[in-house]
């Protein structure tokens, strides 16, 4: 679905193309960062005690969390750079980009990137022969894992629209409760062999970030009424 | 086909002349993307300027400067629309170029998966004559640095003998050096792909059918990349050539030579393009001097200038096809493909010198392809295929590199539309897919492996 999205609504554009990239890449540094702060911990630190690496594992997750969102930050105030520099060259006065369509692609963009990372090299092994969960692991390893990235694609996308809204309006709630839900639904991945833990909450919170971030973006009742029936 | 892939030297031979032509080739083009559409630009520009009335030179930064005077204020609209048409192209040329360039990382990326061929270790080119099997990490080390010192200095000799050709007019030479170039490259080396293509999945072939399958591939290369064709075939044709050569170097080059070579060839195309002295500035001024395109061959254009309905179509059209038989003798020389529109681009720019106003009013309105030199396309499919054939983070890894090489691609045409001047394509992406593929491949891994044993997400 995530690509269905990217098709449909990013791939006319070369310029949302361009900043979905630069958004992936954002990303990927966020997570190169993340990673080398746990990889340094993992270092110094034992490697056969379980439970401490267990630990440091937490604090690796959180603290990858807290980077992307605040390189989500850092890329919206490059974007807002990159509008002022492109209404000061249209020739309208207007930028032919609006922020929230940018704050949609950047969340895309991030999105995928981590989508991808999650995902692929699975798909990859996927490809393969095997038997799924033949060591006593879940059966539903591949299902639930394509289920859990597309949530957090879809995820991503809405949160960069919150995040970009709330940093527009400097509603600094806005911010934090996008970091508390990213949080949550990083945190309800923990109980993953229980899937009922973590799907569930996630799915929950997609929709309630949706619903936020689509009458953030002006649309409300009435419109999405109008939208299914088709008038 | 092992024994013909073993009897290494003399095949090699050709092979190497080739290779080493083509890397000779590689640096060079970068700059001529730039070095054409500066010229472009600044010819476009200075005839806007003229006809505004203005005696500015090209130079963008004053658009602001809404002054009390009638004179700023009137060039300063033509200046701003020239830097929104810059920009507006500029969107839209980035995704011109990205297309291409990952097109030939997918092509590189799937055979290198898919093909054993390309990853199994069968002797090493002669411009790497050190080699990697050594026990101790520091002759290794010792072994690919040298390695990597005697391939820069073929490469340097060859281009400077090539800008020493190009000075002394010797079109001729070039011209069929250039040919026997792409000869051998849409022959031998897709024989041998198809052969090991053909190989993996197990399909037969009888040799009639091979030798007619190649014959025509062949021949619709040489004569759409050398002489006229469609664009799309000839752009198709291209990354064809460049991913087919790219395979070659991931083959062929041993692993620490690869790396160090990638790094050494990005300083390379940065010197020799920056430098006064450099042989690739030289080139691109000669060039530029003698008004003529420079090497249609080695680049890679993503648009044509068709001046469509221009005003007086025969004589204008018969001068420049002169002009443009030369220029893709130049062309020639360079080796790894001529581009066709650039042929085409100089049949447009053929009349520029009688009859500049009608001409360039269709040059502006037309979009300005961008230009990337091929060597740049080897480069970075050959950094995205050696991290797919050797990372063991794989797919990741891969994707890393790919998205890093895609980002520096975009800042590198960010600073061609803020300088206009010829840049080296190279540097910024290869460091930043080098930055991306060592930590990736070191740090990400286990950090990603470790969370998806978990299932875990961040």
């Amino acid at each position: 679905p995530a690509f269905g999205l990217f098709l449909f609504t990013i791939a006319r554009d070369p310029l949302r193309i361009i900043i979905l990239i630069a958004g992936a890449f954002f990303w990927l540094v966020s997570l190169l960062l993340s990673s080398l702060i746990w990889f340094i911990a993992v270092k110094a630190s034992d490697p056969r005690d379980e439970r401490l690496q267990k630990g440091l594992l937490i604090f690796g997750v959180m603290f990858s969390v807290l980077l992307q969102e605040a390189f989500r930050f850092l890329y919206y105030k490059l974007l807002r750079k990159a509008i002022e520099g492109l209404v000061a060259l249209s020739e309208d006065g207007c930028s032919p980009i609006s922020i929230q369509q940018m704050a949609y692609v950047a969340g895309v963009g991030f999105g995928l990137m981590s989508g991808a990372f999650s995902m692929i090299n699975l798909l990859a092994d996927a490809l393969g022969p095997g038997t799924v969960g033949i060591h006593g692991d879940s059966q539903l390893y591949f299902l639930t894992s394509a289920f859990m990235t597309m949530v957090l694609i879809f995820l991503h996308t809405f949160w960069g629209i919150l995040f970009f809204h709330g940093c527009e309006h400097r509603r600094w709630w806005e911010i934090a409760a996008v970091v508390v839900m990213h949080l949550t639904v990083s945190g309800s991945s923990f109980c993953n062999p229980l899937y009922v833990g973590s799907l569930v909450p996630s799915y929950m919170l997609m929709a309630a970030a949706a619903a936020w971030a689509y009458l953030l973006s002006g649309g409300s009742a009435q419109n999405l009424r109008r939208f299914l029936l088709c008038k | 086909m092992i024994t013909f892939m073993n009897n290494s030297d003399s095949e090699e031979e050709p092979c190497n002349e080739r290779t080493s032509l083509m890397s000779a080739g590689s640096p060079p083009v970068p700059s001529y993307q730039d070095g054409l559409q500066a010229s472009e630009a600044g010819e476009v520009q200075a005839h806007r300027k003229r006809r505004a009335g203005s005696s500015r030179g090209p130079n963008n930064t004053a658009g602001g400067e809404m002054s009390g005077s009638g004179v700023p204020v009137r060039e300063s609209a033509p200046e701003n629309e020239e830097e929104e048409l810059t920009l507006k192209y500029g969107a839209k040329h980035v995704i011109m170029l990205f297309v291409p360039v990952t097109l030939c990382m997918i092509v590189v990326v799937a055979t290198i998966k898919s093909v054993r061929f390309y990853t199994e270790k069968n002797g090493q080119l002669i411009y790497t004559p050190f080699s990697e099997d050594t026990p101790s990490v520091g002759q290794r080390l010792l072994n690919s640095v040298l390695n990597t010192i005697i391939m820069i200095s073929v490469i340097i000799v060859m281009t400077v003998f090539l800008v020493l050709l190009y000075k002394y007019r010797c079109y001729k030479f070039i011209h069929g050096w250039l040919i026997l170039s792409s000869l051998m490259l849409l022959f031998l080396f897709t024989y041998i792909y198809l052969g090991e293509v053909l190989k993996t999945y197990n399909v037969a072939m009888d040799y009639p059918t091979l030798f007619l399958v190649i014959w025509n591939f062949g021949a619709v290369g040489m004569i759409c990349i050398h002489w006229k064709g469609p664009l799309q075939l000839q752009q198709a044709y291209l990354i064809m050539i460049s991913a087919l050569m790219a395979l070659v170097f991931i083959k062929y080059l041993p692993e620490w030579s690869a790396w160090v070579i990638l790094g050494a060839i990005s300083i390379y195309d940065l010197m020799a393009v920056l430098c006064p002295k450099g042989p690739l500035r030289m080139l691109v001024e000669t060039a530029q001097e003698r008004n003529e395109p420079i090497f249609p061959a080695l680049i890679y254009s993503s648009a044509m200038m068709w001046t469509v309905g221009m005003a007086k179509p025969d004589t204008a059209a018969r001068g420049p096809s002169q002009q443009t038989w030369d220029a893709a003798e130049d062309g020639r020389e360079h080796h790894r493909s001529p581009s066709h529109a650039d042929s085409q681009m100089s049949e447009t720019r053929g009349p520029v010198p009688t009859r500049p106003v009608t001409s360039l009013e269709e040059l502006e309105e037309e979009e300005r392809g961008v230009k990337l030199g091929l060597g740049d396309f080897i480069f970075y499919s050959v950094l995205v295929g050696k991290a797919a054939a050797t990372a063991s983070g794989d797919w990741n890894t891969t994707l890393a590199c790919f998205v890093a090489i895609l980002i520096g691609l975009c800042l590198t045409l960010l600073l061609l539309a803020v300088f206009k001047k010829a840049l080296p394509a190279l540097p910024i992406s290869i460091t930043f897919g080098l930055i991306f593929y060592f930590s990736t491949d070191n740090l990400v891994r286990p950090f990603m492996d470790t969370l998806a044993s978990h299932q875990l997400y961040i």
